[in-house]
């Protein structure tokens, strides 16, 4: 579906997740934090931008790999993030939710 | 002569010693498996195990009789893997030469990855039952328990059986009510995920399952910690739950082995090819069943699918051909549901579980997605099918190792 996001219209799955990376700008992040009650400040965009390079690369993010990654620990994570901290750091980022095996 | 080693002879150990020995015959080949356990435990059972369903007995056999003769069976414990030399070293130092490898040793629970889960409450107020110790533990607490706040509680994805968590809460609550006491009993669900399981549509039966057993669901939570004095878990947002019992899957790790020869993730599991089970980093490597680093169910019917196909390509990679990318990551599983029902679910790594009819298209006469009493007779039946059937690795006739889309409904 279509929504309009920081004045462009975006595709966003049926959970708000955008469906096409290449549409995603700083000013949607902004516009999709502040939907979750986040402001973005330089810390938040350090681990957002480490999320994207994770996602290029084709790396499945989990909460424990956030951990030990050496960008963030889980505890700041969770202060920067602070409902469902992947769930919604991905979303701002304009990445997909990240999948749990199954 | 040439030597196929396989590491572990639990479900897919097992399976593959006997689909092996039918292919690779003496004096050619020599197939060894090596596992220093004498044990081997019917695992779906550990589930029923608590609730007096099924006794010890019921659920353990020796790894022996499992084990063609023709194979020969090394009860030592295994120091590494490795695959520079293509050798196993056993904790005696004797080094074992293998031309094929199969990596089969599972995965395991590990408490101690959480603070004060392993702790003074361990087996006390706080169980498992991913292990036959945490389950025959939590039985006994369960006889004399007098009621409270159980949580069932998954600390972290992946884990072996994602539904059996589900089942166990399920269980309890008809385990209270047979015991006229469940209204002394509240019941949470504790989950890191965001619902009560990881595809949509088998979540919506789930949740509507959860809501009608009065069950309650604490969604998002990935714990820090266990707080023994307080009797709570706490989340890495500060979140606290309360309990009188907490019933837990602890982190699930493969082995320790894998950890010492150098070739996991950091959860210990082997990179290994989705499609074909080779290994990712050594060509005559080949991973099964929970050991894998597959984004598939662990679960005994996948390790079963996964033993017709890996047969099948160990089979080519002998006589130099390519390796047939043919595994789909199906799953099977019967899901508990309490009351004398199950529920069915069928799926592979891109068709979610959806409702219809299995094995045969339109007929059944089992139903997906649906709770049944047909249902729960063939998770009973299963267990003889399990000893009888799948270890000796004898194709489950109408099941095939590829899921098949008829009698479902997908939109």
């Amino acid at each position: 579906m279509e929504q309009m996001i920081a004045g462009k219209n975006i595709t966003v799955n049926e959970e708000g997740y955008l469906k096409d990376f290449s549409q995603w700008d700083e000013n949607i992040g902004e516009a999709l934090a502040a939907q979750a009650n986040i402001i973005l400040t330089p810390r938040h965009w350090e681990v957002l931008k480490y999320l994207q390079k994770e996602q290029q690369n084709q790396v499945a993010l989990s909460i424990r790999r956030i951990g030990k990654s050496g960008v963030v620990d889980i505890k700041e994570f969770y202060q920067l993030f602070p409902i469902a901290p992947l769930k919604t750091a991905t979303k701002i980022a304009g990445i997909p939710k990240p999948a749990s095996c199954i | 002569m040439n030597n196929l080693v396989i590491l572990g002879a639990g479900t897919a150990g097992t399976m593959m010693a006997n689909h092996m020995n039918h292919h690779l015959k003496n004096p050619e080949w020599q197939i060894i498996i090596i596992d220093e356990r004498e044990e081997h435990h019917y695992q779906p059972g550990y589930l029923f195990l608590p609730f007096d369903t099924y006794t010890p007995e019921d659920i353990v056999k020796t790894i022996e009789e499992f084990i063609p003769k023709e194979v020969k069976l090394i009860r030592q414990q295994i120091s590494r893997i490795i695959p520079s030399q293509n050798e196993v070293q056993l904790a005696t130092g004797h080094l074992i030469p293998y031309d094929i490898l199969i990596i089969a040793t599972g995965t395991k629970i590990a408490p101690e990855e959480i603070p004060g889960m392993g702790g003074s409450e361990w087996h006390k107020s706080i169980f498992d039952f991913y292990s036959f110790e945490g389950a025959l533990a939590l039985r006994n607490k369960l006889r004399e328990w007098e009621g409270g706040r159980m949580l069932v509680h998954i600390t972290e994805m992946p884990i072996k059986c994602p539904v059996a968590p589900l089942e166990f809460a399920f269980l309890a609550d008809d385990y209270f009510k047979r015991k006229k006491m469940r209204d002394k009993v509240q019941i949470t669900f504790v989950t890191p995920l965001d619902g009560a399981f990881t595809k949509p549509k088998a979540t919506a039966a789930f949740e509507h399952l959860l809501e009608e057993k009065n069950i309650a669901i604490e969604s998002d939570f990935a714990i820090e910690q266990v707080d023994n004095d307080r009797h709570c878990i706490i989340d890495y947002g500060g979140r606290e739950i309360p309990f009188d019992l907490l019933v837990t899957v602890p982190t699930n790790k493969g082995d320790s082995l894998i950890e010492r020869s150098g070739m996991g993730d950091d959860l210990n599991y082997v990179p290994t090819h989705k499609a074909t089970l080779q290994s990712k980093n050594h060509e005559n490597v080949f991973v099964i069943g929970d050991a894998t680093d597959l984004p598939s169910s662990k679960a005994g019917s996948v390790a079963h699918f996964e033993a017709e196909i890996l047969t099948e390509n160990i089979m080519r990679y002998v006589h130099g051909e390519p390796l047939k990318e043919d595994f789909d990551g199906h799953a099977n599983c019967f899901i508990e549901t309490g009351e004398g029902k199950a529920l069915l679910i069928d799926f592979n790594y891109t068709h979610e579980p959806v409702e219809g009819s299995f094995p045969f298209p339109g007929v059944g006469p089992l139903r997906l997605l649906k709770e049944t009493r047909m249902n729960h007779m063939g998770k009973l039946a299963f267990r003889w099918i399990y000893w009888n059937v799948l270890l000796k690795g004898t194709h489950i006739p109408f099941v095939s190792a590829r899921m098949s889309e008829a009698g479902k409904q997908f939109e």
